[in-house]
């Protein structure tokens, strides 16, 4: 079934070789000449843009603990077409974060100390762990589809004797760094505007982390199921689609709960340039997808839920970038923009990202082959095992 | 264990010579020119507020902000006092600079091998039982080194002497869980550009809180996604196998017409 009413991405090649020359020059240029002269980050910002990538990209690849725990642990066994895109997009958006996490260290020549020098007070050293040990995670996760493409199936068996605790294992990573995130800043309660600064961070870090990356899995169903057979059937989307629409409510009632209690509400009533970045991160991400997710029609439509989905993303980036900088800033004497050369690393490295999963999605079986694989029955898609709350509505409309 | 060490700083002797910047950049070999805010050359700085002068510096915090964050712990509290930098390990992630709450640590943005510069409360001079040179040099006695408590009496000696003379606080003494630089002025510290949002709880604090609970999330969440793995498994189990049963029962029927 094609959807014509998406936009189409035309030209993608050159502009996807453009963006990555570009980001390799900048990236080039970065460690000739040093992070003073090529990025606008200073002694008073000194996290800047890539950080916020970072939040970014971890956010979204959050499609990988959820969908797996959903599915795997969950029995929520009719998602099962989705594990596989949601493990390879989580795969990229990892290893893309560790990338860009290394070219912003001032001395990524280091970049392995944190896993033999440790420091258990340091929630960046928590993370690194985190990061390590999840990438490592996802790559047995993956690793069965490439060996599966190569006919090598003696170490599948032992990945697959492995599998349970491996999963559970991801999952705590997962909600452990998705929550530690929002706690590195935990610790500058007089930086970081009263409008972001909350003890609750973690928790919040940890909600939102979850619509994006269901969100984001969404997303790429729709776009990829363009020109081809779709994967995902319409009320499985659609239910996904009610997952996000609550999450998106419990974040709203803890993130505004909380401004009550912290009495920072009193920001909002004027306009100024915080309150004005926290209503449209708050608008475009939380409040407008919530309310067009509640509608049916949206939910079963196709172009509803990739508006939908997209506001979910676009306002999820808006809320950790923020975080990591509007929040920080001392507007208006002292701000931050990112310089040219950030932005083009940037920009390279979501290229790569994107080219990398075209690439693998055309040469590893991650979509067709678990839908024709003998290994599902027939009612896991129809719906009659009728495993816990997250298949409930999907397997009933489905049969009706 | 020896006595741990500590500097007082008294704002109405101070009278702007900037000694102590001069014998600090003579000690660390940094360029000697006269600088007003703390930078990579001057690891103490003075600031102006109306006719007072304030002597910027690390402060070498108690429950030091800068030694929780870092991953690598590149950055140590001394015994004696001092917030210690090694730069072999730090991986220059500028956690610190970001996490500080004086704004102390400035870093060597125009390098490709980047470290990070602040007082290092003359370390190396304080093991041979030397004062600072900064201490050392200041004429007036505004600067003041000696030990932790005695110190902190002297300084609520001063304040009680001259009760006309001084606000009634000794900053430093519990500020952010306490420091090793202690401020006694004649007017409010808010005033000074001290911030007072600060509190006294030790920032390093307020991120345990959350980092406790990691052993938590890691032990009752296992058992708990465990536990709802077995507990769907099984039911899946069970519906496959009533499943099973159904269509045996339709065959007989089928076969027994
Ligand atoms: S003042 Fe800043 S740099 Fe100095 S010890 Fe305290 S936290 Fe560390
Ligand atoms: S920049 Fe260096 S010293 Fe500072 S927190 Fe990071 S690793 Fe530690
Ligand atoms: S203690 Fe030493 S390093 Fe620190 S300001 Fe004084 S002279 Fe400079």
């Amino acid at each position: 079934m094609r959807i014509r009413l998406l936009p189409r991405i035309t030209g993608w090649h050159p502009i996807a070789t453009t963006l990555i020359l570009a980001g390799t020059i900048a990236a080039i240029a970065r460690f000739t000449y040093g992070l003073g002269a090529t990025t606008n980050l200073s002694d008073e910002f000194p996290w800047g843009l890539w950080i916020g990538f970072d939040f970014l990209g971890i956010g979204l690849a959050a499609s990988g603990f959820t969908i797996v725990a959903a599915v795997n642990l969950f029995h929520a066994k009719e998602y099962e077409p989705i594990v596989r895109p949601a493990i390879l997009t989580a795969f990229i958006g990892y290893l893309l974060v560790v990338l860009v996490l290394i070219i912003d260290l001032g001395r990524p020549d280091h970049f392995w100390h944190p896993l033999v020098m440790w420091n258990p007070h340091s929630v960046m050293c928590e993370i690194s762990w985190c990061l390590m040990l999840y990438t490592t995670v996802l790559s047995l996760e993956f690793a069965p589809i490439i060996l599966e493409k190569l006919n090598i199936f003696s170490p599948i068996k032992w990945i697959h004797a492995i599998s349970l605790p491996l999963m559970i294992f991801g999952v705590l990573l997962s909600t452990l760094h998705q929550s530690s995130f929002g706690s590195l800043y935990l610790i500058v309660p007089n930086r970081l505007h009263a409008l972001w600064y909350t003890p609750m961070l973690p928790v919040l870090f940890f909600i939102s982390c979850i619509a994006s990356g269901v969100s984001m899995v969404i997303l790429e169903s729709l776009i990829l199921s363009r020109g081809r057979r779709d994967f995902l059937p319409t009320p499985l989307r659609a239910n996904l689609a009610k997952i996000i629409a609550v999450t998106l409510a419990v974040y709203f009632v803890v993130r505004v709960q909380d401004l009550l209690t912290r009495g920072a509400l009193h920001e909002l009533t004027t306009l100024t340039y915080y309150s004005i970045a926290f209503y449209a991160e708050l608008l475009i991400g939380f409040v407008i997808p919530f309310a067009l997710l509640l509608i049916e029609r949206i939910r079963t439509s196709r172009r509803g839920l990739y508006t939908a989905t997209l506001l979910v993303v676009v306002g999820f980036a808006f809320n950790r970038m923020n975080t990591a900088i509007t929040g920080l800033e001392q507007y208006p004497t002292q701000t931050y923009f990112p310089s040219l050369i950030e932005v083009f690393i940037m920009l390279g490295i979501t290229a790569v990202g994107f080219s990398a999963f075209s690439f693998i999605v055309k040469h590893l079986p991650i979509f067709e082959a678990v839908a024709a694989s003998p290994r599902i029955p027939t009612e896991a898609v129809a719906g009659q095992p009728e495993p816990i709350f997250l298949s409930r509505e999907g397997g009933d409309l489905e049969s009706s | 264990m020896s006595q741990k060490k500590a500097m007082l700083i008294d704002l109405t002797l101070c009278v702007g010579c900037n000694a102590c910047q001069g014998a600090c950049k003579e000690e660390n070999r940094l360029p000697p020119n006269e600088e007003k805010y703390l930078s990579l050359t001057a690891y103490t700085a003075l600031s102006k507020y109306n006719d007072l002068y304030i002597r910027r510096m690390c402060q070498h915090c108690e429950v030091p902000t800068c030694v929780s964050v870092c991953p690598v712990g590149a950055l140590s509290k001394l015994e004696a006092g001092p917030v210690a930098y090694d730069g072999e390990k730090c991986i220059g992630c500028r956690y610190c600079l970001q996490a500080c709450p004086f704004h102390v640590p400035k870093y060597e943005w125009s390098s490709t091998k980047p470290r990070i510069q602040k007082c290092k409360f003359c370390a190396s001079r304080l093991a041979k039982g030397l004062q600072p040179a900064c201490a050392e040099a200041c004429p007036t006695g505004a600067t003041m080194f000696g030990d932790r408590d005695e110190l902190l009496v002297e300084a609520a000696r001063r304040i009680n002497a001259e009760p006309a003379k001084f606000v009634p606080r000794i900053y430093g003494k519990d500020d952010v869980g306490g420091t090793s630089m202690f401020y006694i002025s004649p007017v409010p510290f808010e005033q000074l550009g001290f911030d007072s949002r600060l509190g006294k709880t030790p920032m390093p604090m307020l991120t345990m809180s959350a980092l406790s609970k990691v052993p938590n999330v890691l032990s009752v969440g296992g058992v708990m996604l465990g536990g709802i793995w077995w507990i769907t498994n099984r039911r899946s189990e069970v519906q496959a196998h009533e499943a099973a049963l159904k269509k045996g029962e339709a065959y007989q029927r089928e076969d027994n017409p």
